[in-house]
């Protein structure tokens, strides 16, 4: 059979972000992929030498719109490293929690991802949905659903107290009972099983020799996860278990993605649990001493690198970052190699690349009276539910279900 | 036995020149500054022997004349050995890492567009991460570069074709 190419990309509807491959096939199955890369390249790395280390820890929380809390904890720590700065126990546990609260709103974002991209939008709706109770709690805590701001050099912006600290053990239960109930649909539905399995397959030789980072790899066996091998923040003093597979496929990095929202659950209850008391900062020199230093943090995609040397200035001499994206970008050629072309979009989508979410309001228009109100995101779920109530679909049960564990009005 | 304990004997053991120049930064991070012409030895010994089986990114810097490329490597308990070699910026030529990490291309394609390094051994590819229709000559992670130059790309350029 004669072999035929297919672009797909940079603007295609099945991908999410602007990235070329150039597929050969025969008849269905695929020969050969192809990739450019860089149609996102913002020069932040260049940008970061021009501006202070405060002006980069903020740039380097947008390197992201998901991961952000990931890169600007991962780059401060990299500064005070070279700086010999002791940041407080305290402060290492509230970044420790906001990591693993994006870690859980990541994670869930990706379920529904991969649900949608084979079709099972159930389980988009489902996921997404849930995920809103732990976006909610980390806007409740910071200020935003994502680039919390958290963070700054030699500590955070802001302390929690006890009630904001405890009023997350309920989130975590939530989020912990619709977890299992994922589990089992993960476990047991026999459609999902099937479309995964066997699809977008990665051999455990080949995740190591490629750098398969995250999920990705340990979904390939490679036990391999940052926060227990090479630890930092407070993840020292923390129990949780590295979630491997052997599937090597798609459904393997379903499964280590949904048993790590357990482990994660688990450490956030031991964060609230034994965060100890004192001060959230250290003070700063706005010139950093001369040095360099790497640092590694273990994102939801996997393993974060940055590298930061500086010139005794306030501004940095060098900064390199290297996303878990561009680790496992290099394992998709092998992935999809005999795999059918249908199985591109959620081969992709299982090594979860980044886009962005950030829409909380929306701006109304009334065309007759050319009114314009904005719509809080209360009103718009209260409309949603409405909405849906009118055409026979009811949540209400389930809502007020949600809501109790919650301990707000449905 | 960690291999944090091991790295720096078992290096310097190996490669006695390399003795003053192994630093332990802080637990779990050694530096490496190798001497030229011994780095692909030093790299594979690395890989090999001491089991840094991960190569977490390549980072360039432009040092005046010279550029630098740190291989950071990652073993699977978490020491991190950064492997740093210099060359002149005149003749910016390495090997490529790719016969020991074939997922290191990447940023050796990288370092080719952002700092100008010439790799022998990249196999033919796509350019990373610059557009195709990026000015010849033009490296952004050069200090002397500033983002006008772009503006008036034919009076900074030596002309030919890119190298990558």
């Amino acid at each position: 059979m004669a072999k035929v190419t297919v672009p797909i990309g940079p603007q295609h509807p099945a991908l999410k972000e602007p990235e070329s491959f150039s597929i050969t096939l025969s008849g269905e199955q695929i020969i050969e992929t192809n990739m450019r890369l860089g149609y996102n390249h913002r020069g932040i790395e260049k940008a970061c030498e021009a501006r202070t280390y405060i002006q980069d820890m903020y740039l380097v929380e947008r390197v992201c719109g998901i991961c952000s809390h990931s890169h600007s904890t991962c780059f401060i720590t990299a500064v005070e490293e070279i700086a010999g700065l002791a940041v407080p126990p305290r402060a290492q546990y509230i970044r420790t929690l906001i990591a693993e609260l994006e870690r859980v709103h990541s994670h869930l974002l990706w379920l529904g991802v991969a649900g949608h991209e084979i079709g099972f939008d159930t389980l988009l709706m489902y996921s997404w949905r849930d995920r809103e109770v732990v976006m909610d709690a980390l806007a409740a805590l910071t200020g935003n659903r994502v680039n919390y701001g958290i963070n700054t050099i030699g500590g955070v912006r802001r302390d929690f107290t006890r009630e904001q600290l405890d009023s997350l053990l309920k989130v975590v239960d939530v989020l912990e009972e619709r977890t299992k109930y994922y589990i089992e649909v993960a476990t047991e539905e026999p459609t999902l099983i099937n479309r995964l399995s066997g699809v977008g397959t990665l051999p455990h030789d080949d995740a190591v020799r490629l750098g398969a980072v995250g999920p990705t790899g340990r979904a390939s066996n490679v036990n391999r996860d940052v926060r227990r091998d090479d630890p930092y923040l407070a993840y020292a003093d923390l129990q949780f278990d590295v979630i491997v597979d052997t599937h090597n496929d798609v459904y393997g990095r379903t499964l280590v993605r949904v048993g790590e929202l357990m482990q994660t659950y688990r450490l956030i209850r031991q964060i609230v649990k034994q965060i100890p008391d004192g001060p959230v900062t250290v003070k700063a020199p706005r010139r950093i001493p001369a040095g360099e230093a790497v640092s590694r943090y273990e994102a939801p995609r996997g393993e974060d690198v940055h590298y930061v040397k500086a010139n005794g200035t306030d501004k940095p001499e060098r900064v390199k970052i290297r996303a878990p994206t561009l680790a496992n970008l290099q394992s998709v050629s092998r992935m999809l190699e005999n795999n059918n072309l249908a199985d591109v979009p959620i081969t992709l989508a299982a090594i979860d690349p980044c886009f962005s979410c950030t829409d909380r309001m929306i701006a109304v228009a009334d065309p007759a009276s050319g009114r314009r109100e904005t719509l809080s995101w209360e009103a718009l779920r209260q409309h949603g539910i409405r909405w849906y109530a009118g055409r026979g679909v009811d949540f209400a049960a389930l809502n007020r279900k949600l809501g109790r564990k919650l301990g707000r009005n449905a | 036995m960690p291999s944090e304990e091991i790295v720096k004997p078992r290096l310097a053991g190996r490669f006695p020149a390399l003795a003053d120049r192994i630093v332990l930064q802080r637990p779990r991070r050694f530096v490496v500054e190798t001497p030229a012409g011994q780095f692909d030895e030093i790299a594979r010994f690395a890989f090999g022997d001491l089991g840094f089986i991960y190569l977490c990114t390549i980072t360039g810097l432009d040092e005046g004349d010279n550029l630098s490329f740190l291989y950071h490597l990652a073993h699977p308990d978490g020491t991190v050995l950064t492997i740093k070699r210099s060359v002149p910026k005149a003749a910016p030529t390495v090997a490529s890492i790719g016969p020991l990490f074939p997922g290191g291309q990447i940023y050796e394609r990288e370092l080719v567009d952002m700092l100008g390094a010439r790799v022998e051994g990249l196999p033919p590819g796509h350019r990373y991460p610059l557009p195709d229709g990026w000015p010849d000559g033009q490296y952004p992670l050069r200090k002397d570069w500033k983002p006008e130059m772009l503006d008036n790309p034919t009076a900074n350029t030596a002309g030919g074709t890119h190298n990558g």
